[in-house]
């Protein structure tokens, strides 16, 4: 009895941790599942064939294309615009700092369906028909927010002190910056970008609003399919998403736990 | 002591080299801003002003003024708000719940284990939302093995009581939309709590047990207070979205349950009533940011982001 | 690319305000080209505004700031030739040691620099850990890198901010020595920015005092010492017993002065020509303990005072007493540990000096300036 009080947060802190992992491993099951009709509910029998045969549902390999391409750009084009963003805010004292603050915390402050809807409504105003475009400025508007907030806090971290000792090692200004502030600032890019992506990667309801037939990313397939017919194949990618974020996550913890220990 | 020397040569130095006024932030800023003014704060002027105007998608719209719209949508759809407020506010009080003894485990219990758990709590966010909440589906169905430990521990019949679920199957209900909803915000409420805790000087709990406090009062009187901006941070992350989420509603739910996400979606991509549902879009963000700045209010926090 | 400038460092001037706060008040300084210079004040002075000016971190709002015949004041840090040591030693912590070290070298793309930075390194014994990174250092390694760091430029100026605030005592001592010999080993103007007055007068040549961003008084150590020009400098070096005192007449090359109804001497060329009110100052080291009756022959023109001992510290190393005088006044003496008999506490001594021991102090300045504890805590400089 003593043991269960004084080990009680421990075991609420697991069984929360396998409340959060418990669907990850239901998907991983039921990748290997051979359903009997189009719908992937139940286990019926063991099988493999859904991982030897990925792209077998039509349609489901373009998706992830789809998907995989936007996500690319939007990440691109958020990670450059969001890091200057950071440096502005983190770095200058400069009129309009604090509106700018509320400006690049709005973003994430609103409803998915809110700015989903905006969007649609300007785009439908300016005449642009609904489709990759809409979807990808859709995206790098709202991975901006989250990249300047990440980055942000990484500058804030950074020994202002550092940059005055590269000046006073004859440094200029913007040797300073590639060889001092970028490297030690590359960690919190690194992680903005990699949040970006997630969440371009993930998005269903903006994306939704701004798509055409043409357009279909990976969610909203899996959004069609949850209507029509759930394949196998919808959990292979499921468990390789998850198998390569675990292994990109654990990649970059190792890599900044060596760095912690480089530290001053 | 000020030598004579300085008389003679003193002169005003010129202005520092490095004007105070540079340029530099204004350039950094423009790309991005720019990005944000015109996709973020244009459309939503743009959506302010499209549910005051009357028309449809093949006459077109005119800028009429029409008040009016907002009270027919309210009077419509005012279940689903309220809905949608209370789902959005129970998940993430059961998400406050639920991640903080996590959070608190991870970030002063788990010692080595540590990032080993921050990899597993992080890697469950990066992967499709809507594959893990189709799992849910599974996981709940009548004929599984959740469904059947509800039955015998009882746990159904609570459920029935409180009206979470309807006859007796844990999926489609409420039960599982609210579940549904702290599963997928867990996350957000775990990382910020976790990075406020890892911050907590644990001899300020021990020096709170050297002046006799016992575990729950250090608990309330040190750790909360001393933790509040992560769960400021966090709930704030959590209620925000789920506030207007649909999926979970969607997929997890029954026609009881609809949330008014789903009603603005349906609006404005089957119905096309565009005004109503730029008004319903604008009176959501509204209540959200009344409610947000009532709670940071309250809470205390300024700097949020 | 600079040219080689040596020559002094003059500061012109100078003076730094931050809207209503004057931090530096019209400093003009000359350090000579290869001497060990210490500039020494409480936190909040104005020493460390002054180092970061001359390393071009900071613009001073008026003056000017040269090297030999070159004014340097409107050049950047990077375009000046003169190096910093910090007080956090600010290490790229990315970087290797050998790539921290040579650093400045590879900006001003000297040849060779993985040699003259292994110079460097061997100058101040740390060659073997070459290869590492700053974080797997102990704070004396870090400090020797950062100085080597800046060595190995051969700037005109070398400036240590605090350089020694975060090592332990025997450490820091250690490396006051080692600094001192590397200077003179290497021939560089050395800048040296301490609150330590201990310190400073270790290893400088030459002090400047400075108190609220003014310059109190400038010279070699002994002259600081034995003949301060103002209470602050006189508090803040060591201890110093301040007596109120009037001038009575002046007899050839001795001045009598009354103190507290007491006859005592000074040497006429220590006071200035129209004093009449003063502070007669004398250091607890100059004072020795008599016993009452007591006649030491050789001195009948000794000062005396006599008092009450109020305490009685025993270091090791001397006594420190505190005599209370008849106008209440507590003085204090430090005896070195001779194998004299000591005095107790509540014991009635006598206290001699030569007149030649003590020093003036117009009457009108504050007694307690500069004394230890009325030293701000506030940390700005």
């Amino acid at each position: 009895m003593r043991w269960l009080r004084s080990h009680l947060v421990a075991i609420a802190a697991l069984a929360v941790l396998a409340y959060l992992l418990l669907p990850n491993l239901v998907v991983i099951v039921f990748s290997l599942n051979k359903p009997r009709g189009t719908y992937n509910y139940k286990w019926e029998q063991f099988s493999t064939d859904a991982w030897t045969n990925p792209c077998g549902t039509p349609g489901i390999c373009d998706a992830v294309g789809l998907s995989l391409r936007i996500g690319l750009i939007a990440t691109l084009v958020a990670t450059i615009l969001g890091t200057m963003v950071a440096f502005a805010i983190g770095r200058h004292r400069f009129w309009g700092r604090a509106s700018t603050n509320l400006l690049i915390f709005l973003p994430m402050a609103t409803p998915e369906v809110v700015m989903g809807s905006s969007l649609l409504t300007l785009f439908i105003a300016m005449g642009i028909a609904p489709g990759t475009i809409p979807i990808l400025i859709a995206h790098i508007l709202f991975c901006l927010s989250f990249v300047v907030v990440t980055v942000k806090a990484r500058i804030a971290s950074l020994d202002p002190r550092l940059e005055q000792a590269a000046a006073d090692l004859f440094a200029n200004p913007f040797q300073t910056f590639v060889r001092v502030t970028l490297p030690l600032v590359a960690p919190g890019i690194a992680a903005g970008a990699l949040l970006a992506f997630s969440l371009s990667f993930d998005d269903y309801i903006i994306t939704n609003f701004n798509a055409s037939p043409s357009s279909i990313t990976f969610p909203m397939y899996v959004w069609g399919a949850a209507q029509r017919g759930t394949p196998v194949q919808i959990n292979v990618i499921g468990t390789v998403m998850f198998l390569t974020a675990l292994i990109l996550v654990a990649g970059g913890q190792l890599i900044s736990n060596r760095r912690a220990r480089q530290t001053v | 002591m000020a030598a004579p020397l300085a008389e003679l040569e003193v002169t005003t130095a010129p202005p520092p080299p490095r004007a105070r006024r540079s340029y530099t932030p204004y350039l950094l800023l423009l790309p991005g801003l720019a990005w944000l003014v015109v996709f973020f704060v244009v459309p939503m002027v743009a959506l302010a002003s499209q549910s005051l105007q009357t028309g449809d998608p093949e006459s077109g719209y005119v800028q009429t003024w029409h008040f009016q719209t907002y009270l027919d949508a309210l009077s419509q759809f005012w279940p689903q708000f309220v809905r949608s407020i209370v789902f959005a506010g129970a998940a993430t009080f059961l998400t406050l719940l639920l991640a903080y003894p996590l959070a608190y485990f991870m970030a002063q219990k788990a010692g080595r284990w540590k990032n080993f758990l921050l990899v597993l709590v992080i890697a469950p966010f990066f992967t499709s939302f809507l594959i893990r909440t189709l799992a849910w589906q599974i996981i709940l169905t009548d004929n599984g093995p959740v469904a059947g430990l509800a039955r015998t521990t009882h746990f159904s019949d609570l459920l029935q009581w409180l009206q979470l679920t309807s006859n007796d199957s844990l999926m489609n209900s409420r039960f599982a939309v609210i579940a549904g909803l702290t599963y997928n915000f867990l996350p957000f409420m775990i990382l910020p709590l976790y990075a406020s805790l890892e911050r907590l000087d644990h001899r300020l709990v021990e020096a709170a047990g050297d002046l006799y406090a016992t575990p729950i009062k250090t608990f309330w009187r040190v750790t909360w207070p001393l933790s509040l901006p992560g769960v400021v941070g966090g709930t704030l992350l959590t209620f925000i979205p789920a506030a207007g989420d649909f999926i979970n509603s969607r997929l997890l739910g029954n026609t009881q349950t609809v949330m008014i996400g789903q009603v603005i979606d349906s609006e404005f991509l089957r119905i096309q009533d565009y005004s109503t549902a730029a008004a319903l879009s604008f009176m959501l963000m509204l209540v959200i940011v009344v409610i947000v700045a009532f709670y940071v209010r309250r809470a205390g926090t300024e700097e949020l982001v | 690319m600079t040219e080689s400038t040596s020559g002094d460092l003059r500061l012109t001037g100078v003076t730094k305000t931050y809207d209503s706060f004057t931090a530096v008040d019209q400093l003009d300084l000359v350090i000579p080209r290869g001497s060990f210079f210490a500039l020494l004040g409480p936190s909040g002075c104005g020493k460390t505004t002054t180092l970061r000016m001359v390393a071009g971190l900071d613009q001073p709002t008026i003056g000017q700031i040269w090297i030999g015949d070159r004014d340097i004041t409107n050049t950047k840090a990077y375009q000046r030739n003169v190096n910093t040591v910090f007080q956090s030693y600010a290490l790229f912590p990315h970087l290797s040691i050998i790539d921290n070290v040579s650093f400045g070298l590879r900006r001003r793309k000297v040849e060779n620099y993985k040699a003259k930075a292994m110079e460097a390194l061997e100058l101040v014994q740390l060659a073997h850990i070459a290869k590492k990174k700053p974080g797997q250092l102990s704070g004396g390694m870090q400090q020797r890198v950062a100085l080597a760091r800046a060595v190995v430029n051969r700037p005109d100026v070398l400036l240590l901010d605090e350089p020694l605030g975060a090592l332990d005592l025997k450490l820091r001592r250690q490396m006051q020595i080692e600094l001192k010999q590397i200077q003179s080993e290497v021939g560089i103007t050395f800048v040296h920015v301490t609150h330590d007055q201990e310190e400073a007068m270790t290893m400088a040549d030459t002090i400047a005092v400075m108190n609220a961003g003014r310059l109190e008084q400038v010279g070699d150590p002994a002259t600081l010492y034995e003949h301060p020009t103002s209470t602050f400098v006189a508090n803040f070096l060591g201890q110093s017993n301040l007596l109120e005192a009037t001038v009575k007449g002046r007899y050839g090359a001795i001045a009598e002065l009354d103190v507290h109804g007491v006859d005592l001497r000074l040497p006429v060329d220590r006071l200035k020509a129209d004093t009449t009110k003063l502070w007669l100052g004398v250091r607890p080291e100059k004072l020795r303990l008599v016993e009452p009756g007591a006649g030491d022959p050789a001195s009948l023109e000794n000062n005396r005072l006599s008092g009450v001992v109020t305490d009685a510290s025993f270091t090791g190393l001397a006594t420190n007493y505190l005599v209370r005088m008849p106008w209440g006044q507590e003085l204090m003496v430090v005896q070195q540990n001779d194998g004299m008999p000591r005095a107790e506490t509540g014991a009635q001594v006598n206290l001699a000096w030569a007149p030649e021991h003590g020093f003036a102090l117009s009457g009108d300045q504050d007694s307690h300036a500069g004394a230890q504890d009325q030293a701000d805590d506030s940390g700005a400089t």
